[in-house]
């Protein structure tokens, strides 16, 4: 896994270790709240798609918080970690994921939509690299209304190969539209590998046919993946200059539910090899190497991330499904009828 | 009451919002520097700069997401296409984004944003620059979509479809640019959903919209030659649909004629003959009677193209079919 910057990295100082064990606590919640959510998918709790971020939490994670509270997320449908790291809560979203009255989309969305109007959090989108211009869209009104926050969006690298992508980031360059866009390349777009989609290899350049600044990025250090996107967010709002990061990471699990970890695209030897850069781990050595972090803490830092995934669980088994009437609202807009 | 031409109602229509609420801003391929490919923006630039009128790269997905975004947050976007036809590249905005967005995200995220341009036929632009495709947008929940006929209702409908909260299609015609008709002076809204008989009559309806509602005034005009008195509805709005005005004319005529531009299978026809005979069934005295767009993909010859669309003397038939006076 190539990363072209390693730049120096806070490890030291109480800030330092209270941020990374925030980061550490996130990840954690993601990864207990996703083995929960597919065990809710395999007694069919949970319906339809649902696309796990196993793996792939740092990027979520670190990019995220280098973010403020009034700037624009938009993202594909394998969404649950960005909300995560947002700030919706464990319970909003597994309750969405069961599609109940109380989650965060009324349960009309499930997992690959997931909104918060409140966090700036514009979705969980569903068709591969529709939601790019849209992200950019956001980061058009900013511009327009003359204001410093971000836009920033996510999308896997098959999604790099869509026509919305390129006519996206021409226009985002061409208008310095202040976007962050976030190519997490996970090395395969469902089974099929980047290497047999994409005829670069390094997706990065392709910010060069745009004239954008582009990076790649290891995406299994949370650290990492903060410093990158710090430069980037710095980019867009104080430049209102696009970037566009490819940050590699790896999913350890398969596409969806319905698919195996390995086996048809890929070997398990392979998974186990990327497992042993997981970016839970990775943070976790990198804080005991600091002495920010010992197996007491570890333990009770699980404890806790599980008694909330269990809360989240309880909540959205006990939550109502939304009302019949509920089948009817939100088509249009309210106080206009049909 | 001025009397001026459709085209230059939308420019007063787009003029007037965008002086209204500075959220609206115009964007798409030629509408700045250019003046609009048909000029349906002209002087807009100068008067509002280039932070509100702007052109785009030919990209019509992604323009049309960059409007879908942007209302998203707050904006009011009118997204020009220079034709439905391409906006066919940009149908995943439109269907997927724009129209579930408010749903999918249990309400909080609605999308006010207009997709307007010419559509169907003009003369002689062969197959692919000759649909009519408001069956297509009116089949999709979330949206709505909007067909003018006169310059009245261009003004009126494009204001309100502007401040509309939710996302527009907005069916303009190259042919009826150049029309001229009376606009009211000041402020003049026309809601949306709402149908309006262009015509009054008692013998027979002819529902129409966009350019067919002059092909049947000159189908009605000949009518009355014949002693018959057709009344004309214009839907003006396809969806949401006025079903009152279509149920109210057709229990007073007991016949009815639809008439569109569009090909005839699951056409804009199909869903009006549904509605009146689940609920006027009693009223009708004869079977209804579709005009339509030939089933073919438009050809370039110009009389094989003027066969293939709706005339007045196509509707004047019909209506002695739903009449019983073939033959006479």
């Amino acid at each position: 896994m190539a990363t072209s910057t390693k730049p120096e990295r806070t490890t030291g100082g109480a800030d330092a270790a209270e941020l990374h064990l925030r980061y550490l606590r996130q990840m954690l919640l993601m990864r207990v709240f996703e083995e929960k959510a597919g065990e809710a998918y395999s007694l069919g709790k949970i319906g339809g798609f649902c696309h796990l971020y196993i793996g792939q939490e740092a990027v979520a994670v670190g990019s995220i918080a280098a973010l403020r509270p009034d700037d624009y997320i938009t993202t594909a449908y394998r969404d649950h970690g960005q909300a995560l790291a947002r700030g919706m809560t464990a319970r909003a979203v597994m309750a969405e994921l069961f599609g109940k009255a109380t989650g965060c989309s009324k349960g009309k969305g499930g997992s690959m939509h997931l909104f918060d109007a409140g966090l700036g959090f514009l979705g969980g989108h569903g068709i591969v690299g529709s939601h790019i211009p849209i992200a950019a869209g956001a980061a058009f009104a900013i511009k327009y209304r003359g204001g410093d926050q971000v836009s920033v969006c996510y999308f896997g690298e098959a999604a790099a190969n869509i026509g919305a992508f390129h006519e996206t980031l021409n226009m985002a360059s061409l208008w310095d539209l202040p976007a962050v866009f976030i190519c997490e390349n996970n090395g395969y777009g469902m089974g099929t590998a980047v290497a047999r989609a994409s005829a670069v290899k390094n997706l990065s350049v392709r910010g060069n046919a745009y004239d954008m600044p582009a990076e790649t990025v290891d995406g299994q250090d949370v650290l990492v993946v903060r410093e990158a996107m710090d430069r980037a967010v710095a980019r867009a709002r104080t430049e209102s200059k696009p970037t566009l990061l490819e940050i590699r990471t790896y999913r350890f699990v398969g596409h969806s539910m319905s698919d195996a970890a390995h086996g048809t695209y890929r070997s398990k030897d392979e998974v186990e090899e990327y497992r042993r850069r997981d970016p839970i781990k990775v943070l976790a050595e990198q804080m005991r190497a600091a002495g920010s972090l010992d197996d007491a803490r570890w333990s009770a830092l699980e404890a806790e991330v599980k008694a909330e995934v269990d809360d989240a669980y309880t909540f959205a088994e006990e939550s109502p499904d939304p009302d019949p009437s509920e089948l009817f609202t939100d088509v249009y807009a309210p106080e206009q009828g049909r | 009451m001025a009397t001026i031409t459709y085209r230059d109602a939308l420019n007063q229509a787009l003029r007037e919002e965008l002086q209204h609420d500075d959220r609206v801003f115009l964007m798409g391929e030629e509408v700045a520097e250019y003046d609009g490919a048909y000029k349906v923006s002209r002087g807009l630039l100068k008067e509002f700069g280039p932070k509100r009128i702007v052109d785009t790269p030919i990209a019509e997905l992604g323009f049309a997401g960059i409007g879908v975004g942007a209302a998203m947050v707050g904006l009011r976007p009118v997204i020009e296409m220079m034709t439905w036809n391409f906006a066919l590249l940009a149908i995943d905005q439109i269907v997927n984004a724009a129209a579930k967005m408010r749903y999918m995200s249990g309400g909080q995220f609605g999308v006010p944003v207009v997709f307007r341009g010419p559509g169907g036929a003009a003369l002689q632009l062969a197959a692919q620059h000759s649909q009519a495709f408001e069956s297509w947008y009116a089949h999709i929940p979330g949206l709505k979509v909007v067909t003018p006929a006169t310059p009245a209702d261009a003004k009126g409908l494009l204001k309100s479809a502007i401040r509309d909260d939710d996302p527009v299609v907005f069916l303009e015609g190259e042919m009826l640019y150049n029309n001229k008709g009376e606009v009211p002076d000041g402020e003049h809204l026309v809601p949306i959903g709402s149908a309006e008989i262009k015509r009054p009559g008692t013998d027979v309806t002819l529902i129409c919209h966009s350019k067919t509602v002059a092909v049947c005034l000159k189908a009605a005009d000949q009518l009355a030659e014949l002693g018959v008195q057709a009344e004309v509805v214009d839907l003006r709005t396809i969806r949401p649909l006025d079903t009152g005005t279509i149920l109210g004319s057709v229990t007073r005529t007991n016949r009815c004629v639809v008439v569109e531009e569009g090909w005839p299978f699951a056409g804009v026809g199909a869903q009006i003959v549904d509605l009146i005979q689940r609920d006027a069934f009693d009223a009708l005295d004869a079977p209804i009677i579709r005009v339509t767009g030939a089933d073919v993909p438009m050809p370039y010859n110009r009389q094989l193209e003027k066969s293939s669309k709706p005339d007045a003397g196509k509707v004047v038939d019909a209506a002695k079919q739903v009449l019983y006076m073939v033959g006479s």
